[in-house]
């Protein structure tokens, strides 16, 4: 069955350096299954126009892929209305629009913006550059030593100058899924709006952003199976109808003159500039897959298998650290630490062994402050990989800590 | 032995490993036999930057000649600068400033390295190259 699976992502069955590639790398970019490859192609050589605007046959057919291609994403994650599902070219413009633009609207001098410490680069950095220009101040909830996060601190962290929490659905190094839903009740009790990175948590976990209640959800395609350079903003139609413009340009506007330019309706509002109509179409077939994977029961099981296989051998393994051990959320990335082998040594070794697995600070620098470390190993699994490849990696890291030793 | 004959040596000494893994081998012994760097010498002037691990690089001129020390937290990083400065060191600078460097191509290092890591190699010799400049 999983066969099926594998069968679907031709890219896996390369050979690097004369060895069966091992992806372990899923948390950076996913794999591209052949149905979002002939979307691709299907788009640039039979739907190749720019969209909305010319009355021509080629640019109907483009403008009805990219719009099914909305339709598609709120019916996935159960958005209100399709107007609020705003298309960017990854999370970090969707976290770098909200920050820009809602921080314009709603954030002034002294108010507060609270993220965690578990955040990657870009859901603290378009924080860090408001704050600066609204002299407004970045507070920080932090995370217990096994990699939860400090929700009871919460509460106490959110003050009557609090504009926004932004805070990751699953961390990307700790691969713990977050309590959003508790997070969101807990701000919204005290009138703070939410926004939910869900870069990780789109592709492990099913969401509603309705029973979420969240105020925003960002995704990016490329680690979801979608085109590189397409993503997700979803956002309360109460937000994005206070917020201003992000950027100006073709597209976003009703009318321009001199004098004065008025604004497109919601979502066209937020999307300047010809957008990425050849890759927004892929996020259907993705879509697909990630509904197909998540039905598919062996798919599950091995999944299952591979993380709590994963977890058992690192974790009983003196010279392992990992990072983020609460089992009970984990899915199946591990970030870990090898005593006395640095994480760059390891890393190059498992590559010549044909494993793909990222090394260092995995955009979170923060964080590798907060764990005390320079850097770590991360082995992040997709549903196409294997118990068989869990395995063989487990083996080649015995190997490559044994050359190091 | 002359800066060509050593360059020389070190290609011969890497030509025997068809496998990358035994390169590895090879540069993590080369690695575990560099002289200790004192703790102290490990500053921020030192450190070569563009590396996912930390090299530290010193240098002292004695006689004319350029001698150099290095250090780095991981071991194959530190097997690499070590190669480096077993080739540069006792060389003046005029003879580095000449030298193209092309020698590490020739084992091919910098080709199977990743990027990430062969931006290391190169700003190991950027800097080796700097001192001599």
């Amino acid at each position: 069955m999983l066969e099926q699976i594998r069968q679907q992502f031709p890219a896996l069955s390369a050979q690097v350096y004369g060895k069966p590639l091992v992806y372990l790398d899923n948390a950076a970019t996913a794999m591209r299954p052949q149905s979002v490859v002939d979307t691709w192609t299907q788009s640039v050589l039979a739907g190749n126009a720019n969209i909305h605007r010319a009355v021509h046959y080629l640019a109907g057919v483009a403008t009805e892929a990219y719009e099914g291609a909305r339709d598609c994403v709120q019916a996935f994650i159960n958005a209100p209305s399709r107007e609020e599902i705003v298309f960017t070219s990854g999370a970090t413009a969707a976290v770098n629009l909200v920050a820009s633009s809602f921080g314009e609207a709603f954030i002034q001098e002294g108010d507060e913006v609270v993220v965690s410490a578990a955040e990657h680069h870009s859901n603290i950095v378009p924080w860090q550059l408001l704050c600066e220009r609204k002299k407004s101040v970045l507070k920080v909830l932090d995370i217990h030593d096994d990699g939860e996060l400090a929700v009871e601190q919460l509460e106490s962290l959110l003050s009557p100058r609090t504009k926004i929490v932004a805070i990751s659905h699953i961390s990307n190094v700790l691969g713990l899924v977050n309590p959003v839903e508790e997070i969101v009740r807990i701000c919204h009790a005290k009138g703070v709006p939410v926004l939910v990175d869900g870069a990780q948590g789109i592709v492990h976990e099913p969401v509603d952003v309705q029973a979420l209640d969240c105020d925003f959800y960002v995704f990016s395609g490329h680690k979801l199976y979608a085109a590189t350079g397409t993503g997700v903003l979803y956002g309360k139609r109460k937000w994005l109808d206070a917020m201003p413009p992000y950027m100006g340009g073709g597209e976003m506007i009703k009318s321009v003159s001199f004098a004065k330019t008025t604004y497109a309706p919601l979502p066209e509002k937020f999307e300047a500039g010809t957008q990425n109509f050849n890759g927004a179409p892929t996020l259907v077939p993705a879509i697909r897959f990630v509904q197909e994977a998540r039905a598919n029961a062996s798919v599950q099981k091995e999944q299952a298998a591979i993380t709590e296989y994963i977890y058992t051998k690192l974790i009983e393994d003196e010279r392992i650290t990992i990072y983020g051990t609460p089992f009970a959320h984990k899915i199946p990335l591990f970030s870990f630490a090898v005593k006395n082998a640095h994480h760059e040594d390891l890393a190059l070794i498992l590559d010549k062994m044909g494993i793909a697995l990222r090394s260092g600070q995995m955009c979170a620098e923060p964080l590798m402050d907060r764990l005390g470390v320079t850097g770590l190993l991360r082995a992040s699994f997709g549903p196409y990989n294997t118990l068989a490849e869990a395995e063989y990696f487990v083996k080649s890291l015995e190997k490559a800590i044994n050359m190091l030793m | 032995m002359s800066l060509e004959e050593k360059k020389q040596q070190v290609v011969e000494d890497f030509s025997v490993y068809d496998e990358w893994l035994d390169k590895y081998e090879y540069l993590i012994e080369l690695g575990k036999g560099l002289e200790a760097f004192p703790e102290e010498k490990k500053t921020e002037e030192r450190l070569i930057k563009g590396c996912q691990s930390r090299v530290w690089l010193d240098s002292e001129e004695r006689d004319g000649r350029l001698y150099f020390t290095a250090d780095s937290d991981a071991i194959i990083t530190k097997g690499i600068i070590s190669l480096l400065i077993s080739v540069y060191s006792g060389c003046t600078k005029q003879e580095i400033a000449a030298d193209d460097f092309g020698f590490v191509a020739e084992i091919g290092l910098k080709d199977n390295l990743s990027p990430t890591r062969a931006n290391g190699l190169v700003s190991m010799i950027e800097r080796i190259k700097e001192i001599a400049g």
